[in-house]
């Protein structure tokens, strides 16, 4: 299935569209990076993000990330599982892996984003440095 | 995100061409996912820290640890120079007999943390840091002129390969007729793996059972050999292993890392190292100071703890004590083996007891670890 109302951020955040609440998780390439994820710490639901504030940290062995948060809003829902389950953002980045959910207060925002196809270029830019 | 703000191993310094050990082109073979390390260029880790990990605990690991350095005392008087240099008695030991001890400062600290092999009355081999070597090497050579003894470098004709874990013995079994299973813990002796001349030594950095190979081929037969060791290792589960987990098994089995937990402003009795310290023997660095802190006592000591609270407490993050802050943490981690968020810190006297409490900062919150004793993990002897 294509993946259809999907943005990514440079920061290899995706953030999925749903009206004018957005699903955020890490992507393919950035949990490869980071390694077994052994800890999520994630933000409080009703906590208040500027676009590029840091929304949840993502811990591996060797490894401490933050997720910042690609657009501006309002945390509405995290991901629980993540608590019990962390691996879960290695197994299934783009599902089961989702880390918070955003109402968006500025949507224009999502126009700074990069879409997969320009995201993929960007992943091939990267491998070339 | 994959800003790796804590990780040391993440941190690519790409001044000038990266050192290569011996066994650098089987890194790449296996694939191994290369960063610069004390400017070598080494695998952080294979398939994965945590499979890494747990492999060693459960069958075994391949590790290249030849940028540790390998420094030899010869002379009539290199066992003097040595006993002057470092912490421990090292004229209990007898050839083929190793020993771990501190390269002290004047104040009782560490230069760094080594690995004495007695090789004759006349020659001993010296194992330190990749991170410490110009270093320690500069100061042996400056504190030993007294003695009649030559202290030289040999790091660069040495590659050293580790391999630990239960089935270990097995594995190099296969590459040499030295009788492995007769060595017993800390000994080492001279012999021939793949056909090569080797130093076989019965330590490690795991807290397994395990053997460490000093060879001194080229790097085509090196390579060779890191490579049918990772092959032939398939079959007992034996893989290779990155840096990564080098520093998560050590930690898990409380083995201090110079730089973290060890360093020039902590003292060898600071460090809980006592054991490495002998008081009774001759004059050596650092010695004053020592008998001196040992009369009075130490304000603060070197612990192992677990967090109760959620999170993980990572190197440099703040400690609290009683609402004050006292010192950082040294090593942290989530363990791979034990999944428990456990690490080391200096506690001041009085709170150092096990099951005494604290706060770690960790981003903005003050969350609580308990002490708890060390080592958090302890190998079996019945596993091997």
């Amino acid at each position: 299935m294509a993946r259809v109302n999907l943005f990514f951020s440079k920061d290899h955040e995706w953030l999925r569209v749903e009206g004018d609440m957005a699903v955020v998780g890490i992507t393919d390439y950035a949990q490869h990076e980071l390694g077994d994820v052994v800890f999520v710490d994630l933000p409080a639901v009703g906590k208040e993000l500027k676009k590029g504030d840091s929304g949840a940290n993502i811990e591996s062995v060797k490894a401490v990330s933050d997720v910042y948060a690609p657009v501006s809003g309002k945390i509405v829902e995290v991901n629980q599982n993540l608590s019990n389950a962390p691996v879960l953002i290695n197994q299934e980045p783009f599902a089961a892996g989702w880390i918070f959910k955003i109402s968006m207060t500025q949507a224009s925002e999502l126009q700074e984003l990069m879409d997969e196809k320009k995201y993929d270029e960007y992943l091939k830019g990267i491998a070339g440095e | 995100m994959i800003n790796f703000i804590l990780s040391e191993f993440f941190i690519k310094k790409m001044e000038g061409a990266l050192k290569k050990t011996k066994f650098n082109e089987a890194h790449y073979v296996l694939k191994g996912k290369m960063i610069e390390f004390c400017g070598w260029d080494l695998p952080v880790q294979y398939s994965g820290v945590s499979a890494e990990h747990v492999a060693v605990r459960t069958s075994g690991g391949i590790f290249d640890v030849s940028h540790m350095g390998e420094i030899f005392f010869r002379g009539p008087q290199a066992l003097d120079a040595v006993q002057y240099l470092t912490s421990n008695d090292a004229a209990k030991l007898f050839p083929g007999k190793v020993q771990y001890s501190g390269l002290m400062t004047e104040k009782g600290c560490f230069v760094d943390d080594l690995l004495v092999h007695k090789i004759s009355d006349t020659e001993y081999f010296i194992v330190v840091n990749a991170a410490n070597l110009e270093k320690d090497y500069a100061w042996m050579k400056s504190k030993t002129t007294q003695f009649d003894v030559e202290v030289i470098n040999e790091s660069a004709d040495y590659a050293q390969v580790a391999i630990q874990g239960p089935k270990a013995g097995k594995l190099l079994a296969e590459f040499t007729k030295t009788d492995l299973a007769a060595m017993s813990y800390y000994t080492f002796t001279k012999g021939e793996v793949m056909g090569m001349d080797a130093i076989i030594a019965r330590t490690g950095y795991t807290g397994e059972y395990g053997f460490e190979v000093y060879i001194k081929d080229d790097a085509q037969k090196a390579s060779k050999l890191f490579l049918e060791l990772c092959q032939k290792g398939e079959k007992y589960g034996i893989v290779p292993v990155g840096l990564g987990a080098r520093d998560s098994l050590r930690l898990e089995c409380c083995m201090a890392l110079y730089g973290n937990d060890i360093d020039d402003s902590h003292t060898i009795l600071e460090a809980n190292l006592a054991w490495i310290l002998k008081l009774q023997k001759g004059d050596f660095i650092g010695k004053n100071v020592l008998l001196k802190q040992k009369e009075t006592g130490i304000q603060r000591k070197l612990v192992g703890f677990e967090m109760i609270g959620r999170g993980i407490a990572r190197h440099g993050y703040p400690v609290y004590v009683d609402g004050q802050q006292f010192e950082t943490i040294c090593s942290g981690t989530m363990t791979p083996f034990l999944k428990k968020a456990v690490g080391m810190t200096y506690l001041p006297i009085g709170k150092t007891e096990p099951g005494s409490e604290f706060q770690v900062k960790i981003r903005e919150e003050l969350v609580t670890a308990k002490v708890v004793a060390t080592p958090f993990y302890k190998f079996d002897q019945k596993s091997i």
